[in-house]
């Protein structure tokens, strides 16, 4: 198997400007040998969804601290759905109230991460689920 | 051991004594705890403080009187023997009815002063009916598009009396001048109203990131609004020079007083090229710090701001009028440290760090509440934040003296730490050629971010222990009420928005945004006709773009 390091787009949706921890998990994924791109602030599920397209990667971390994941979040599923990345995992970082981790995850999500969390925790959630896949 | 010739001091020479003597059999028999001790900042802590630790510190010169320069031990002659600090609780949610309904049950319940939250539409400069707005509006903070907003939030609020904060930045000169019409029309007068508005436009391109214009035009605004509240309105805050945020960004406390107090160099050195007086504006500068979870190093941090402002307004600016070196500022418990596992736990974090701000002579105070790292607060959790304060101010006696920590062997030698540590740092941003040069080239914005992975690291190794996340972790299913932001809240924002362009002169309202426009474009002052524009109901979105048009977009540099 040709070694292809696991690619995952961090992103921060919304109007919401604290990205410290979309640096440190960008970071800590960079440390653990992961291909790394962020998108900077202010992107709008379009543009997510295309960069994902665009950089193929096997997965997409949003940090969103603004309680605005409902509307942010399943369109940013919907729309790399449409553009047939089916397999592309993606990860919710950030303030979200537990109710609403069900309804994301039956929307697509496939896992959320809470204040608190080791970014080892989502290294090894990439690493399991990515490589689970190859 | 090579032979060295230092001079040891009888101070210095008790401590080796004692060393030797009394602590070395000691530690052969029980090493300590761990090798090295440090702070929240990860900076190492030592075992003993000693007068050894102090020999350069002079009393009259370094630490004096409170009430005398350089203010190290607080402003007031009197501590909070004359005036307790503020109870100022940050609040803001929904529309401005319900948040209207939230100041008056806090005001009901002793709080002393109001401090408004935005949503992030608002902060951005959009109105509620922007495609950018969706799903934001309400959520952060109370929504605002348009001075009809505004007359709502203050409904029976007297502006002449109470003290209001404003968190706002970006489009600070936008709110206040909506803020002065809901006060004229409340029959205010200028000359009386007090308040502040946030208006720190540098520390969002460090750390906060809520933006619109480039930086040099923003300064600008800035300054409009020095200029225009020196003339009108004087005994305003014009701006709250933040820390809180650098800090919440991952900086150390080192970090946090260094970049906050050089930000307000910067905006005293282009008021001062803008041809205001020192002595006419700077003592309406107020400032804004973090209270985190490191106890001494937090009220060392505001000591040494406090010595620091003075010795620069003094020194550096030629300042001559006392208040101009007396640095004024709120404190607000650390957000980032709360934690969503075991949330009560919160309740006595909050606590310590209040109490580390009322130890530091805070002028005012904010204290987090419990659910804060889950959502925005419910009304039981912001009450408890209240009393948590009122038990300090009325229960524990820590107000009844004046710098009760004044003196320490520890708490002195760390405040001059943090003095020197701060100097370092201007030294390095002056080289630059100032704070605007500095972030201009990422200096502080990266200085923050290795210091926020380091911190990162330390908690992941455990060095650093954070209860209930690293340490004494349960499982927890039992979920705790939260405050639910009601998504018609969008909805009922643009319909009033709606009627409100419905029933305004339209053509007010584009003369007043075109004059606008002429004024930034001149380089005249904004303000007077900022409020015209406001008060012919043009709406937050429609001042900005005024303003976008002519000053562009701001672009961060790649990450």
């Amino acid at each position: 198997m040709a070694e292809r390091k696991i690619r995952v787009l961090v992103a921060k949706p919304g109007l919401d400007g604290h990205d410290r921890g979309a640096k440190v998990i960008a970071r800590a994924l960079r440390d653990a040998g992961m291909e790394v791109i962020y998108t900077g602030l202010r992107q709008t599920p379009e543009m997510i969804a295309a960069a994902a397209l665009q950089e193929d990667v096997d997965a997409v971390g949003v940090s969103i601290l603004s309680g605005a994941h409902n509307t942010l979040c399943p369109r940013i599923v919907q729309l790399l759905r449409e553009r047939g990345m089916d397999d592309c995992l993606v990860l919710v970082g950030g303030i979200i109230p537990q109710e609403d981790i069900t309804r994301l995850k039956e929307q697509g999500v496939s896992e959320v991460f809470l204040p608190g969390t080791s970014t080892e925790d989502i290294v090894r959630f990439l690493r399991e689920r990515v490589g689970a896949r190859a | 051991m090579p032979e060295t010739k230092e001079i040891t001091s009888p101070e210095q020479a008790s401590v080796e004594r004692w060393e030797n003597e009394t602590l070395e059999p000691v530690l052969k028999k029980r090493p300590e705890r761990r090798r090295r001790f440090e702070t929240v900042s990860l900076d190492e802590v030592g075992r003993l403080y000693t007068p050894a630790d102090v020999e350069g510190i002079d009393f009259e010169r370094d630490t004096a009187f409170p009430g005398e320069f350089p203010y190290t031990r607080g402003i007031h002659p009197t501590g909070y023997r004359g005036k307790l600090w503020t109870m100022r609780q940050f609040a803001g949610f929904g529309t401005p009815e319900e948040t209207n309904a939230r100041f008056k049950y806090l005001m009901q319940q002793g709080q002393t002063g109001l401090s408004v939250a935005y949503d992030l539409p608002t902060l951005m400069g959009y109105d509620a009916d922007s495609p950018l707005s969706e799903g934001e509006v309400g959520k952060c903070g109370v929504a605002v598009s348009s001075l009809a907003d505004m007359e709502v939030l203050f409904d029976g609020i007297p502006l002449e009396e109470v003290t209001v904060s404003q968190t706002i930045n970006a489009p600070a000169s936008v709110l206040l001048a909506m803020y002065l019409v809901v006060a004229e029309k409340q029959g205010a007068d200028f000359r009386k109203i007090s308040g502040t508005l946030q208006n720190d436009i540098l520390k969002e391109y460090i750390a906060q990131k809520e933006w619109i214009y480039p930086i040099r035009p923003a300064m600008k605004l800035v300054i409009d609004t020095f200029e225009f509240c020196t003339r009108h309105v004087p005994k305003y805050n014009p701006i709250s020079v933040s820390g809180y945020h650098i800090r919440e960004a991952g900086s150390t406390a080192m970090q946090e007083l260094a970049f906050t107090l050089r930000d307000g160099i910067e905006y005293v050195q282009w008021g001062v090229d803008a041809g205001l007086d020192v002595d006419e504006f700077v003592p309406r500068i107020s400032f804004f710090f973090n209270a985190h979870n490191d106890f001494f190093e937090e009220i060392a941090k505001y000591r040494a701001a406090r010595r620091i402002w003075a010795r620069v307004m003094r020194d550096r600016f030629g300042a001559r009028d006392p208040r101009t070196m007396q640095l004024r500022f709120h404190t607000q418990t650390a957000g980032v440290s709360l934690t969503v596992q075991q949330p009560l736990n919160n309740i006595i974090r909050v606590a310590v760090q209040a109490l580390a701000g009322v130890l530091g002579g805070t002028q005012s105070l904010h204290t987090d509440a419990y659910d804060e790292a889950l959502a925005l607060p419910t009304d039981k959790a912001a009450l408890i934040a209240l009393r948590t304060q009122q038990i300090i101010a009325e229960e524990t006696g820590v107000a009844n003296t004046v710098d009760p920590l004044g003196g320490s062997y520890f708490v002195e030698s760390l405040t001059k730490k943090m003095e020197d540590g701060a100097l370092d740092y201007f030294e390095k941003i002056d080289a630059m050629g100032g704070m605007v040069e500095a972030i201009e080239k990422g200096f502080p914005q990266r200085e923050i971010q290795e210091s926020a992975y380091q911190y990162q690291k330390s908690v992941e190794r455990g060095d650093q222990t954070i209860v209930g996340v690293n340490k004494y972790v349960m499982d927890e299913s039992d979920g705790m009420p939260i405050l639910i932001i009601n998504e018609g809240v969008r909805d009922q924002q643009v319909e009033r928005l709606e009627r409100a362009k419905a029933r305004r002169d339209a053509g007010a309202v584009s003369n007043a945004l075109e004059k606008l426009k002429r004024a930034a474009a001149a380089g005249d002052n904004t303000m007077p006709a900022t409020i015209e524009a406001v008060r012919a109901y043009a709406t937050l979105g429609e001042v900005c773009d005024a303003l976008r048009d002519v000053y562009g977009l701001y672009e961060e540099p790649a990450f």
